[in-house]
């Protein structure tokens, strides 16, 4: 009796009623990466990064300003939008109109001002409002800055366009992925490497004019919007560095404290890592912080050719 | 009772103590089952926390969609000229390449490409058909060639900031128009 009774509960543990059974821990094979086995990175990249163009201003609502008064100067806004939550659905751009007598002189204090008066659930980046953080980069008016340091034009006839940074993940409207380009960041190593010990023992010493060979280097805030406009770099995210990237790698090259110079150049010297710039100069033109990037590249690759 | 309660006692430690399982008998073991109360019917899976972390990622990565790119960034001389720059560059090595094997079969096929039945034939067009033949296959030259010219500066670091890639870029667009030109007249 206790021997069948045994066997039934031994078999109703192995097959548990489905109230029982738990989904979430239990992720199945097949719809998680299986379409990605034995594909090289770049192919995945390609069949996901078809770009789904946005639904048209045209053909959305636009959200107007609350009041008007016979002064005010109002001004449109197209903005990306695109909501996770439905995961299916188009992105689309939606309008604003706001009066800029009421906003202050900046993008970013016509978003806030959107976001706090207008519709709450517009999302973007922001932190610092002084172009310090580098939050805030998006694409305005097809250029990349940020939007802390971007005048609203003051012409009221042309209409503004705001998207996330050029083909990146969106994550949700203005919110972009920047997962790659952090751990792009993280393979350059970007901290001081040393083997041997100061020669004082107390600090790393440097001549005025090997510090002055890092001015333009360290000001980079890793903003990505110059990474983001480089063509060369929408196309092979995965395995060019990007020159945001590059601008940090060349930082720790040219530093004289830094004793793994020939390692790091080493680490560049492949087809896509570096060697991706074409020297396009789309991120010397775009950089909000006014840096060079492109010159930065420019010097590595002159170091590697004659180097080796 | 009293009797009862330590038979009932026995029964229980044995449950529990781990390594007298080895020993007993199945019908002990199906005793035993009978007194543990506690059972936990989900089912579990170890996933190590970087798996199921780049899991997620995966799964929102499928439904997001790419920011727009080509079609949105504001045209600049910087990207406008590179594209060209690769653009006529093809248009070049393709010609020379889709020239020369043509050269190549003509006698096969009957086909007459020598520079005297060319030259010939060409002189038969229009003169305004001539020009712009010459000026179309002109330009791409100059453009790459002056515009290669700034290419090479930049790869010895030189001319690379954004006021003079600017000036030169312009420079490049007026001089391969006015070389393509000249030459289109010749």
């Amino acid at each position: 009796m206790a021997l069948r009774l045994a066997t039934r509960r031994l078999a109703l543990a192995q097959q548990a009623p489905k109230v029982f059974r738990r989904g979430m821990a239990t992720p199945t094979a097949s719809d998680t990466l299986a379409h990605t086995k034995g594909e090289p990175l770049s192919t995945i990249s390609e069949a996901t990064s078809a770009s789904r163009a946005p639904i048209p201003p045209s053909k959305t609502t636009t959200i107007k300003e609350p009041e008007t008064d016979p002064q005010a100067k109002i001004k449109t806004f197209h903005i990306y939008r695109w909501n996770p939550d439905e995961p299916t659905s188009k992105p689309k751009m939606q309008s604003y109109t706001l009066d800029l007598n009421k906003t202050g002189p900046m993008m970013l204090d016509a978003l806030i001002r959107i976001k706090n008066e207008v519709d709450p659930t517009l999302t973007f980046r922001r932190s610092c409002r002084e172009g310090i953080c580098g939050s805030c980069a998006m694409n305005i008016d097809g250029v990349n800055t940020l939007a802390c340091l971007c005048r609203i034009p003051t012409e009221t006839a042309k209409e503004s366009r705001i998207y996330p940074l050029p083909h990146t993940y969106v994550v949700k409207d203005l919110v972009p992925d920047l997962t790659q380009f952090y751990k792009q960041y993280k393979s350059i190593k970007p901290y001081l490497q040393r083997d041997t010990p100061p020669p004082d023992g107390r600090e790393n010493r440097q001549s005025k004019a090997d510090r002055r060979k890092l001015d333009g280097l360290y000001e980079c805030i890793l903003c990505a919007c110059c990474s983001t406009s480089c063509p060369s770099y929408w196309w092979n995210s995965e395995e060019y560095l990007g020159p945001a990237v590059l601008l940090q790698s060349y930082r720790w090259i040219a530093d004289s404290r830094d004793e793994k110079t020939a390692a790091r150049k080493d680490a560049l010297n492949n087809s896509m890592s570096l060697y991706r710039c074409h020297t396009i100069l789309n991120c010397s033109r775009t950089c909000p912080k006014g840096l060079n990037p492109a010159l930065a590249i420019a010097e590595i690759k002159k170091s590697m050719a004659f180097s080796s | 009772m009293l009797s009862q309660r330590f038979a009932q006692q026995t029964l229980r430690r044995l449950a529990v103590q781990q390594p007298a399982y080895r020993f007993v008998a199945p019908a002990a073991i199906a005793t035993r089952n009978a007194f543990v109360s506690q059972r936990r019917l989900a089912a579990t899976q170890h996933i190590s926390e970087a798996d199921a972390s780049n899991e997620i990622l995966a799964k929102q990565r499928l439904h997001r969609p790419v920011a727009p790119h080509l079609a949105i960034y504001r045209p600049q001389i910087t990207w406008y000229l590179s594209a060209l720059n690769r653009v006529t560059g093809v248009m070049l090595s393709g010609g020379l390449y889709a020239f020369g094997a043509a050269y190549l079969v003509a006698p096969y096929i009957g086909l007459h490409l020598e520079s005297a039945v060319i030259a010939a034939a060409f002189a038969k067009w229009p003169a305004i058909l001539q020009v712009l033949t010459k000026f179309f296959v002109a330009m791409p030259f100059t453009f790459h060639s002056f515009n290669g010219l700034r290419f090479l500066s930049w790869d010895t670091a030189s001319l690379i900031n954004n006021k003079q890639v600017n000036q030169t870029g312009w420079a490049v667009v007026g001089l391969s128009t006015v070389a393509a030109v000249a030459l289109a007249f010749l």
